[in-house]
């Protein structure tokens, strides 16, 4: 069966658009993880000084509308000599916006952590460095990892933003085939069924790098 | 047993702390030889805790002096504090093992970390002192497939694998069931035999009346009692450790 000129022309555009989405997706996915990370760690634990500028960045990224810092990276930066590719601002704020809802997982994660095993570590002469790396965050880890993965599943809708810096995505892809055929619904029903299976195979991903990390004690697998 | 031959191993002297208006411990000494057993009893808020935390510095005295084996550690030094931990070890009521890793991994983590041992020499040491406390066929499950009693026989072994100078065990049976109180006291048992130096907060009279080279009765924040068991618990004694262990035995006369 030969498909329609639109259906061809739609297919070709958003496979295209779909390369791109997962492109902006998984380097924004694991660089927010590890600012994610960082800054919960340093919210945590640091000392005042670095503890609030841990969460002034926080509060900024998460208390502004992601479209706003896209457009300051994209079109703002140049002003100060800083010239970002439309991909590379799309993915740094990505990225950014990520890391701040990430590190306030990591970071309730990190408070759950029950005195105990500070002392136990301490007691064996731990520093507070080796305990916080190797005892306290692989703990806290597999307490985050269902708010961090659900983050994961809404960076990839929200990656769509990427249009307005000119990052042509998966959804950049289809409107313009939307308004160039006029059939909106068509299209956006076709993208929504693209993002539920982007949305399905990092799920996938999820539960597997969830059942890795098992251990028990830390709910079930 | 040696009691006081020598140069003590530990010596705490007029250790003090108070956590805001409240004082904890008004400057307490303990010395402890080679190889001697003691046991810090009296009822719970007396201070037996914090004086235990404070020797090996997890709570920080607010004065007082602290030496092992001739070095005296300066407090406000994070260094020091590092190397006298490693030196005296601690077991904890609730255990306190690293919830994410197996037994095994639980011990080798503290000696490649802190010892700085490799990993093959580590997993051997661990895999002996996990025989030693009869748990060489748990070593890779976690904490939260053992039992009470197999818990606290793995925070021995991790424990000792450190090597310590001293134990310090801030009442190792009380969070157990009843029924798995004997192991604990058995690995416990065994380790006096071998001479280990050991200062102990506990209830247990099967370990007070057989263990102790020298019982050290707490209340508010200060010893009030110090003696041998078979002085201070000897029949006609008024001593208050008698009193307190009396009414030890009634309970667990009642519960048997």
């Amino acid at each position: 069966m030969e498909l329609s000129p639109f259906y061809q022309e739609l297919f070709t555009s958003l496979n295209r658009g779909v390369v791109m989405s997962v492109a902006l997706i998984v380097p924004s996915a694991i660089g927010g993880v590890i600012i994610g990370i960082l800054a919960g760690v340093i919210r945590t634990f640091g000392g005042r000084f670095v503890r609030a500028v841990g969460d002034g960045y926080a509060a900024v990224f998460r208390g502004t509308p992601l479209v706003v810092q896209l457009f300051v990276i994209y079109f703002g930066l140049p002003n100060l000599g800083i010239y970002l590719s439309p991909y590379v601002a799309a993915v740094t704020g990505f990225m950014l916006c990520s890391g701040a809802y990430q590190s306030e997982y990591v970071r309730g994660a990190l408070l759950s952590i029950k005195s105990g095993q500070y002392l136990g570590a301490q007691a064996l002469g731990f520093t507070t460095f080796q305990t916080i790396f190797w005892i306290v965050v692989p703990q806290a880890v597999r307490r985050a990892i269902h708010g961090c993965g659900n983050e994961i599943i809404y960076l990839i809708k929200y990656s769509s933003l990427a249009f307005i810096v000119t990052c042509i995505e998966l959804t950049g892809e289809g409107k313009t085939i939307a308004t160039e055929y006029f059939r909106f619904t068509e299209v956006f029903m076709v993208i929504g069924v693209y993002y539920l299976l982007l949305v399905t195979i990092a799920m996938m991903i999820l539960k597997r790098i969830e059942k890795t990390l098992y251990v028990p004690g830390f709910g079930r697998s | 047993m040696s009691t006081g031959k020598g140069n003590p191993i530990l010596r705490a002297s007029n250790i003090t702390k108070t956590f805001g208006n409240n004082t904890i411990l008004h400057g307490v000494s303990v010395e402890l030889a080679k190889g001697e057993i003691k046991i810090l009893i009296g009822s719970s808020g007396g201070g037996k805790s914090t004086l235990l935390q404070c020797i090996n510095c997890l709570v920080v005295p607010d004065s007082g002096e602290i030496e092992v084996d001739g070095m005296v550690i300066d407090i406000t030094k994070k260094k020091d504090l590092y190397r006298l931990r490693q030196q005296v070890g601690m077991i904890f009521q609730d255990f306190n093992l690293f919830d994410h890793l197996t037994a095994i991994d639980n011990i080798t983590i503290a000696l490649r970390k802190v010892k700085k041992i490799s990993r093959e020499q580590a997993t051997q040491r661990a895999r002996q002192e996990l025989e030693q406390v009869g748990l060489g066929d748990k070593q890779h499950l976690y904490p939260a497939q053992l039992s009470g009693g197999q818990k606290q026989r793995v925070a021995i072994a991790r424990a000792l694998a450190m090597d310590p100078k001293i134990l310090l065990l801030d009442e190792p049976t009380s969070a157990l069931d009843p029924t798995l109180v004997g192991e604990v006291i058995s690995v416990i048992k065994r380790l006096a035999a071998k001479g280990m130096t050991m200062i102990m907060a506990t209830h247990q009279m099967s370990l007070i009346s057989t263990l102790a080279d020298e019982i050290l009765f707490m209340e508010n924040g200060r010893i009030v009692e110090q003696g041998t068991p078979s002085v201070l618990l000897a029949k006609g004694n008024k001593s208050r450790t008698r009193g307190f262990c009396d009414s030890l035995n009634d309970l667990v006369g009642e519960e048997g």
